[in-house]
């Protein structure tokens, strides 16, 4: 017998709806059926636990997974996984991807006019620190354009992506930079109809993370559905309420 | 409540750069206890278009129906080497294919077993935030009384079960149709 709760569901307009006809790829993708709500179960509230030695200690500095230095701006990136309440999220995997400083994939798909660096990948793990902390080493990437409208560019971004404590609280996002002049006309930032709900995806400039003649420090903070507060009823077959 | 869960957003069409290292189609070494299966389906489109840029999660108990995490507190044991997870990129022709056992059954919310099933989130480009999704297995009489089953109308619980092949005993077909006609059921979680 579980008593362990299940987790919250989101706030209404605080996550992107599956079609959203300004970014095109959707158009076709989107599910119309409205979705199934099912009630959380042992699927639901359980995830894959990643140890330590899944995690290459060096795989959470991106400048360093080469011989030699990546081009472009040195930047640190680091924040708290929390969840609703506050609460920690501790020992959660956090896989990163991104552009290089000139805007370019490290992706046989990214067709963009723009030079590789043999000296950047664009992939950064890291596993939350018992605060929920973590922290990667990067450069700075480039904003490119894409093919979703007439000369469209995406903003600065970092991709992020998060495990949790559960199945239900998978998370994949963006993160963005403070004063980036493109993310007003970006489809893909502006699917979430709540305000202020989007620019949460905006990193904030810090100088208590900036290290003095070498890199700038920009803080994503990243919060994950709650539990819920009354356990979920999941018994086995045959026992007493 | 203090705090708003943060914003989805797509995992774009370049997702290989950070998940590719946790690429995992086999999910059950030799030796893990269970019926080996293999399920290989497509993605597809609104225009039943291959999605070749999209990538699924599996996530599923072992053949005890014990999941390897520690708020499953059922006295069941969790088995050395098989921890459930899966993660598998689609191909140009929008293909994807996993190896694994087929889960044990685990407790649902109304005091009954589940049917076996595997717990499935789907990305692609396009795609603002995930999908979830349930395979289910063919000829499993308690499919009948599974509680998310019965959830879903019965005309569309047909896109959750995953389907045999013939004369390929041990493999199973299974489609995820994001749109339009024959649509897969999509959980809220």
């Amino acid at each position: 017998m579980n008593k362990i709760p299940g987790y919250r569901r989101y706030q209404p307009a605080t996550q992107p709806n599956h079609l959203h006809p300004t970014y095109v790829s959707s158009l076709k993708r989107a599910p119309l059926q409205p979705m199934v709500y099912l009630p959380h179960t042992l699927s639901e509230i359980t995830v894959p636990m990643f140890e330590r030695d899944t995690v290459d200690v060096k795989a959470c500095d991106l400048t360093q997974q080469h011989s030699g230095e990546p081009l472009g701006e040195r930047i640190i990136v680091s924040g708290r996984v929390l969840d609703e309440d506050s609460r920690p999220v501790a020992h959660t995997l956090i896989e990163i991807w991104q552009a290089n400083a000139a805007g370019r994939y490290l992706h046989s798909n990214d067709q963009h006019n723009a030079p590789l660096d043999p000296n950047f990948t664009g992939c950064g793990l890291a596993l939350t620190d018992p605060e929920g902390r973590y922290r990667f080493v990067t450069i700075r990437p480039g904003e490119y354009p894409w093919g979703n409208h007439h000369n469209a560019w995406r903003p600065a971004h970092i991709h992020f992506s998060l495990f949790g404590p559960a199945f239900a609280t998978r998370l994949v996002t963006q993160m963005y930079f403070p004063g980036d002049p493109l993310i007003p006309f970006d489809p893909i930032f502006n699917c979430t109809e709540d305000e202020k709900a989007r620019n949460r995806l905006i990193s904030v400039f810090d100088w208590e993370t900036t290290i003095p003649s070498e890199a700038l420090g920009f803080r994503f903070d990243i919060v994950l559905s709650g539990r819920e507060s009354t356990p979920m009823e999941t018994h086995t077959h045959g026992e007493k309420r | 409540m203090s705090l708003q869960a943060t914003t989805w957003q797509t995992v774009g069409p370049f997702f290989r750069i950070g998940f590719s290292w946790l690429y995992r189609d086999n999910l059950a070494r030799p030796g893990v206890l269970g019926e080996r299966v293999e399920i290989a389906g497509r993605i597809l489109d609104g225009d039943d278009k291959p999605v070749p840029d999209g990538i699924i999660e599996i996530w599923q108990a072992n053949s005890q129906g014990k999941y390897a995490h520690p708020d499953d507190l059922q006295g069941k044991p969790t088995e050395p080497g098989f921890t459930g997870y899966g993660r598998v990129p689609t191909d140009d022709a929008g293909r994807f294919r996993f190896a694994t056992i087929k889960p044990g059954r685990v407790p649902g919310p109304d005091g009954k077993l589940q049917a076996p099933h595997l717990a499935i989130s789907v990305f692609t480009r396009g795609l603002l935030r995930r999908l979830v999704t349930r395979i289910y297995f063919p000829d499993e009489p308690s499919n009948a009384e599974d509680f998310a089953l019965n959830l879903v109308e019965p005309a569309r619980r047909a896109t959750l079960i995953a389907k045999k092949i013939a004369g390929r005993t041990g493999e199973l077909e299974w489609e995820i149709k994001l749109q339009g006609e024959r649509e897969t059921v999509f959980f809220d979680v």
